[in-house]
C-alpha cells in the first residue's frame, strides 16, 4: 500500500526538498576551501539523491529503488574510507587540508 | 499530524543542511550533518515506510561514516590553523550559483507530471519491509551485490595502501615534514 503521507503531501514536495538540500550541497562544495567540508558536501548531495529514489520507490511501490540506495551508501563508504586516506596523507605532507595548497599541480 | 510533521521535518533538515555549510568549526559541521542524516532517516522511517533503509541510515551514515570523519577531523587538530578565507565576491558568485541551480531543477519539476497514472500499484506487503527487500537484493540483484563486496576490499586495501606511513622523504612541494 502506498504511504498515508502521499494523499496530503505531494510527492513535488519531496522532490523540492531533495532538490534544496542538493543545491546546499553544491553551495558548500564552492564556498568553502576546506577539503574535509567539501567531502562533507558531496555527502549531503549523495543523500539529496537518496531521498528522492526512497520517496518515489515508496511512491510507484518498486523495491528496485531502495535496493539502488543500498548500493549508493556502499560506494560512498568506500568513496568516504579512500578520500579519507588521501586527505589524510595530504595533510601529512603539507601540513594544511585548505585546497588552495593543493593547487600544485596546475599546467 | 503527519502533514505538519511532514514539513517540520524538512524545514529542519534544511536548517542543519545550511548550518553544515555556514558553521566555522570543522567539528560544529560534522555534528550538524549528523543532525540532518537523522532528519532524513526519520522522513525514511515514519512519512515514507521505508523502515529498512532509514535504519541503515542511521547506522551507516549517522554511525559510521560520520565517525571516520569526526576522528580524521580530530587527528588532525584544525583548530590551530585557520581557514583561508574566501572573498565576499566569490561567496555572493557561489550562492548565485547554487541559487540558479534551485531555479533550474525547480522549473524544469514544475511542469513535469509525476503523479501515477491510472490505478497505482497495489503491493500486497510493504515494501519497506526486511523481508521483500532482502528477497529483492538476494535475487535479482544478487551479481551486483557481490561486486560491492569486492569494491569494498579494493577500497580497503586502497585506504591501508594510501594511510601507510611513508619513509622515502618525497614531498608535495612543500619542505618535508620533521
Amino acid at each position: 500500500m502506498i504511504p498515508q503521507i502521499f494523499q496530503t503531501v505531494p510527492i513535488e514536495h519531496f522532490v523540492y526538498l531533495s532538490a534544496v538540500l542538493f543545491v546546499i550541497g553544491v553551495v558548500g562544495v564552492l564556498t568553502r576551501s576546506n577539503a574535509i567540508i567539501i567531502f562533507m558536501s558531496v555527502e549531503l548531495m549523495l543523500n539529496a539523491v537518496n531521498l528522492l529514489l526512497v520517496s518515489f520507490s515508496s511512491y510507484h511501490q518498486d523495491p528496485a529503488g531502495q535496493i539502488f540506495v543500498f548500493f549508493i551508501m556502499a560506494v560512498a563508504a568506500a568513496e568516504v574510507a579512500v578520500g579519507l586516506a588521501i586527505i589524510t596523507m595530504i595533510y601529512r605532507n603539507t601540513h594544511s587540508v585548505d585546497i588552495n595548497d593543493m593547487s600544485r599541480l596546475k599546467g | 499530524m503527519l502533514t505538519s510533521a511532514f514539513y517540520f521535518i524538512a524545514f529542519v533538515t534544511i536548517f542543519f543542511a545550511i548550518m553544515v555549510v555556514v558553521s566555522k568549526n570543522p567539528i560544529h559541521s560534522v555534528l550538524y550533518l549528523v543532525l540532518t542524516f537523522f532528519c532524513i532517516s526519520a522522513n525514511y522511517i515514519f512519512m515514507l515506510d521505508a523502515t529498512f533503509v532509514g535504519m541503515v541510515n542511521v547506522i551507516v551514515y549517522a554511525g559510521a561514516i560520520m565517525v571516520l570523519f569526526l576522528y580524521v577531523l580530530m587527528m588532525m587538530n584544525l583548530n590551530a590553523i585557520a581557514e583561508q578565507k574566501r572573498s565576499v565576491l566569490f561567496k555572493i558568485s557561489a550562492a548565485v550559483t547554487g541559487g540558479m541551480l534551485l531555479l533550474v531543477l525547480v522549473a524544469a519539476l514544475k511542469d513535469a507530471n509525476l503523479q501515477i497514472q491510472g490505478s497505482a500499484l497495489e503491493a500486497e506487503q510493504r515494501i519497506g519491509s526486511i523481508k521483500v527487500l532482502g528477497y529483492v537484493l538476494y535475487s535479482k540483484y544478487q551479481l551486483p551485490f557481490e561486486v560491492a563486496s569486492i569494491l569494498f576490499l579494493v577500497a580497503m586495501i586502497g585506504a591501508v595502501v594510501l594511510g601507510k606511513k611513508d619513509n622515502s622523504t618525497k614531498t608535495i612541494g612543500i619542505e618535508p615534514v620533521k
